[in-house]
C-alpha cells in the first residue's frame, strides 16, 4: 500500500460519500458548540423542523462571553441572552452542556481534550478557528461557520474538498527557557501568515516529539494563524498517556484495544506532502510580537523592524501602520518597551503547565506598580488543581487577579477589556487591532515571558529571572 | 438563498493585506442571536472614530461607492476568526462578491455557503482593480455562469470555482436538505463503524 501522512489517512477513514467533480461528505466524530457561534444555528434547524442527528456527539458549553469574577449577576443583558439561548437550546435538542455553574466548564479547546472527548483519529469541529488545537491528539480538527454548525448538527457530516498537505519539521531541542509558544511564533515569523493556507499542517520532528501534550495543544492552536486549515500531529506515547484515565477515554482492556487502532493512524515513514518546511528549534529564542498581526514576532533580543527593512511597497506599508497603531517606532529594542497589563488564559495558554511555568517566575516578586495583571485559567478544573498546588496563592501574593475561567480578555467579550492605548503582554493567540478592547495593543508570549513582563513593567527576557533563581 | 448569475455593480476598493474578520466586524457586535442588521456594524472601527464619527482615512461610506455589491481586498482576506458574522455584515451592507488574491479558508467557506460570491484573481488583476475602483463611474461585471469579471473597458478576467459550489450558488439551494438526501449512506457509514 502507498505510503500516507495522517492527514490522508483521518480523511480517507471518514468519508462517508464520494462522487468525482464534488467535496467529498466526511463524517464528523465531535461537535463542540459554544454560545457566539450557535444560535443562529439551532434558529436554522428550528425553522425547518430538524432535529439534531447525533446529540451523543455533540458537545456544549459557554466560554466566550462568560464573566470571570461574579458568576451569579450577569450585567450583560446580551451576553446572558446568548447564554440562556444555549441553555434553552440544548435542552431542546438533548445536548450535553457544561454551563457556567457546571465544575466541567472551561473553554471549549481546553474542556475537550481534559474530558477525554477529544481523541487521536477522530474528525473534531466547532464553531470556532482554535478547534486545530486539538490536532495535537493526531484528531483531524478544524473551525467552522455558523452555517456548517447547523449543517453538522442537522447531518453529522460536511461537504470538504481534499486540503493539501503541509510538513513542518521541526528539528534539533528547543533551548533552556524556550517554549511552545516561542516555537509556534517563531515558526509564523519565519514562514509568514499565509504559509499554510489551503493546507493541514503535521508538525513533526524531535522538538516536536519532545513536547507534553500541553505545549503541543499550543503548537497545534496557532497553527490557524499560519493560515492553515488545522494543525495536527501523529499521536504517540505522550499522547497515550495523556489520554489514560480521562472520563471519556475507553478504560481496560478498550483501552489497550483504542491505543493500537490510534497507533495506525500515525503517519508512515515513507509518507509525502504537499510542500515541506524546516525550522531548526535550537535557533528559536523567546519571542514577543510588536505588530497587529501573529507573523510580526521578533526573539526578545531584537529591535522592532522598520518599514525600510522591508522591500515590497504592500508591506513597507503593512508595517507603517503596525508600527502606527502599536506606538513604537522602527529600531526600538523590544526589552524596553513597557506594558500596561498582563493577560495569562486564553485557550493557548491557560493550561495547569502554563499557570505552573508563570506562577514559578512569579514567586517571591510582586507585580510592578501599575501594571494589571490577570491570571484566567482554562478551565474551572484548571482553576481548582491550581489552587490544590496553591499556585493562585502565588499569583494574588504577587499582586495578580486570580479569576474563574473563560475565553476574558483574549477577545475581550466580556468585561475584561484593554482599554484604549494600553499595552498588554498576553498569552493568547491573535495580537489583531481592538482585539482585547478598542485601541488596545497586544503583544503575544509565553506565559513565562507575560509573567517576566508583569513583574518588570516591561519585557524582558525571562531567562535571566530563571537563572536567577535556579 | 436566492440564486447568483450575472452581478454588475460599483467596486470598493480596499487595499490592505490580512484584512481580518475582527475588523470586518468587531466582538462586540457578536452578541445578536438572528443573522440580520450586521450591515451597519462592518468596519466598525474602520469607518468610526470613538467619538462615533466617520474617520477621513477610510472611505466605505463615500458618495462614490454608494450601493457598490463589489468589495476588491489585498491577501489573506478575512484571515483569523471563524465569525460567520463577517459574511453576514458583507451581505448586510449590499456586498455579493469578494475578489482578493487569496483568502483565509474559513472565511472563504463561509462566502459560499451564504450566497455571496468570493473570487480569487492575480495580483496584478487586483491591483487594477484597487486603482481603477477608485473611480466614482467605476462600474464591474462578474459573470458566474461564464467565470467571467470583466468592466467594459479593458479589464477582462477569468476565474475558478469549484464545480459544486458553482451549482449551489447558481441555484442557490440549501445545502443540508441535499446533505438529507445521502441519509441512507450515512446511516450505512455509523453502522460500519460501530462494527
Ligand atoms: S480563548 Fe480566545 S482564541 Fe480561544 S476560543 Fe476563546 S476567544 Fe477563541
Amino acid at each position: 500500500m502507498k505510503p500516507k501522512n495522517i492527514i490522508e489517512k483521518l480523511w480517507d477513514e471518514h468519508v462517508v460519500y464520494q462522487e468525482s467533480g464534488k467535496p467529498d461528505l466526511l463524517y464528523i466524530d465531535l461537535h463542540l458548540v459554544h454560545e457566539v457561534t450557535s444560535p443562529q444555528a439551532f434558529e436554522g434547524l428550528r425553522l425547518k423542523d430538524r432535529s439534531v442527528r447525533r446529540p451523543d456527539l455533540t458537545f456544549a458549553t459557554m466560554d466566550h462571553n462568560v464573566p470571570t469574577v461574579n458568576r451569579t449577576v450577569i450585567n450583560d443583558e446580551v451576553a446572558k441572552t446568548q447564554m440562556t439561548r444555549l441553555d434553552e437550546n440544548c435542552k431542546e435538542f438533548g445536548i450535553e452542556l457544561a454551563d457556567i455553574h457546571h465544575p466541567d466548564q472551561g473553554i471549549v479547546h481546553v474542556i475537550g481534550p481534559e474530558l477525554g472527548l477529544t481523541q487521536p483519529g477522530k474528525t473534531i469541529v466547532c464553531g470556532d478557528s482554535h478547534t486545530s488545537t486539538h490536532g495535537a491528539f493526531g484528531a483531524l480538527a478544524f473551525g467552522i461557520g455558523t452555517s456548517e454548525v447547523e449543517h453538522v448538527l442537522a447531518t453529522q457530516t460536511l461537504w470538504q474538498s481534499k486540503p493539501k498537505t503541509l510538513q513542518i519539521e521541526v528539528t534539533g531541542k528547543l533551548g533552556f527557557g524556550v517554549t511552545a509558544k516561542d516555537l509556534i511564533l517563531g515558526i509564523i515569523a519565519k514562514f509568514g501568515v499565509g504559509a499554510g493556507s489551503g493546507h493541514v499542517i503535521e508538525f513533526t520532528g524531535e522538538a516536536i516529539r519532545n513536547l507534553t501534550m500541553e505545549e503541543r495543544m499550543t503548537v497545534c492552536n496557532m497553527s490557524i494563524e499560519a493560515g492553515a486549515k488545522a494543525g495536527i500531529i501523529s499521536p504517540d506515547e505522550t499522547t497515550f498517556d495523556y489520554l489514560k484515565g480521562k472520563r471519556h477515554v475507553p478504560d481496560g482492556d478498550q483501552f489497550q484495544t483504542a491505543v493500537e487502532k490510534w497507533k495506525s493512524f500515525s503517519s508512515d515513514e515513507e509518507a509525502s506532502y504537499d510542500k515541506t518546511l524546516q525550522i531548526n528549534g535550537s535557533e528559536i529564542e523567546p519571542q514577543v510580537t510588536w505588530g497587529t498581526n501573529p507573523s510580526m514576532g521578533i526573539s526578545i533580543s531584537s529591535h522592532v523592524p522598520s518599514p525600510d527593512q522591508f522591500t515590497k511597497k504592500s508591506e513597507q506599508e503593512a508595517v507603517q501602520r503596525a508600527l502606527a497603531y502599536m506606538d513604537l517606532e522602527g529600531g526600538e529594542k523590544i526589552d524596553e518597551v513597557p506594558i500596561d497589563f498582563v493577560f495569562i488564559g486564553s485557550c493557548t495558554n491557560s493550561r495547569l503547565s502554563d499557570l505552573r511555568a508563570a506562577a514559578e517566575v512569579v514567586k517571591g516578586r510582586k507585580v510592578k506598580d501599575n501594571v494589571t495583571a490577570l491570571v484566567v485559567p482554562g478551565s474551572q478544573s484548571v482553576k481548582s488543581q491550581a489552587e490544590e498546588e496553591g499556585l493562585h496563592e502565588i499569583f494574588l501574593d504577587a499582586g495578580f487577579e486570580w479569576r474563574e475561567s473563560g475565553c476574558s480578555m483574549c477577545l475581550a467579550m466580556n468585561d475584561d477589556i484593554v482599554p484604549p492605548g494600553k499595552r498588554c503582554a498576553s498569552t493568547s493567540n491573535r495580537n489583531f487591532e481592538g482585539r482585547q478592547g478598542n485601541g488596545s495593543r497586544t503583544h503575544l508570549v509565553s506565559p513565562a515571558m507575560a509573567a517576566a513582563a508583569a513583574i518588570e513593567g516591561r519585557f524582558t527576557d525571562v531567562r535571566e529571572m530563571m537563572t536567577v533563581v535556579h | 438563498m436566492k440564486g447568483i448569475r450575472e452581478i454588475s455593480g460599483k467596486v470598493f476598493p480596499l487595499d490592505r493585506d490580512h484584512v481580518d474578520t475582527d475588523q470586518i466586524i468587531p466582538k462586540q457586535f457578536l452578541k445578536k442571536i438572528d443573522r440580520q442588521g450586521f450591515g451597519q456594524f462592518l468596519f466598525f472601527h474602520w469607518r468610526y472614530d470613538d467619538d462615533g464619527e466617520l474617520r477621513k482615512d477610510f472611505h466605505l461610506d463615500d458618495a462614490r461607492y454608494a450601493g457598490a455589491s463589489i468589495i476588491v481586498g489585498g491577501e489573506n482576506f478575512g484571515c483569523g476568526s471563524s465569525r460567520e458574522h463577517a459574511p453576514w455584515a458583507l451581505q448586510d451592507f449590499g456586498f455579493e462578491v469578494v475578489i482578493a488574491p487569496s483568502f483565509a479558508d474559513i472565511f472563504y467557506n463561509n462566502c459560499l455557503k451564504n450566497g455571496i460570491l468570493p473570487i480569487n484573481l492575480e495580483h496584478t488583476e487586483v491591483e487594477t482593480l484597487l486603482e481603477k475602483g477608485l473611480r466614482a463611474d467605476y462600474s464591474l461585471t462578474v459573470n458566474l455562469e461564464q467565470q467571467t469579471v470583466h468592466d467594459g473597458e479593458g479589464f477582462e478576467s477569468t476565474f475558478e470555482i469549484d464545480p459544486y459550489w458553482k451549482q449551489m450558488l447558481l441555484n442557490g439551494w440549501d445545502e443540508i436538505s441535499i446533505t438529507l438526501s445521502y441519509e441512507e449512506q450515512i446511516e450505512q457509514y455509523e453502522k460500519t463503524r460501530q462494527e
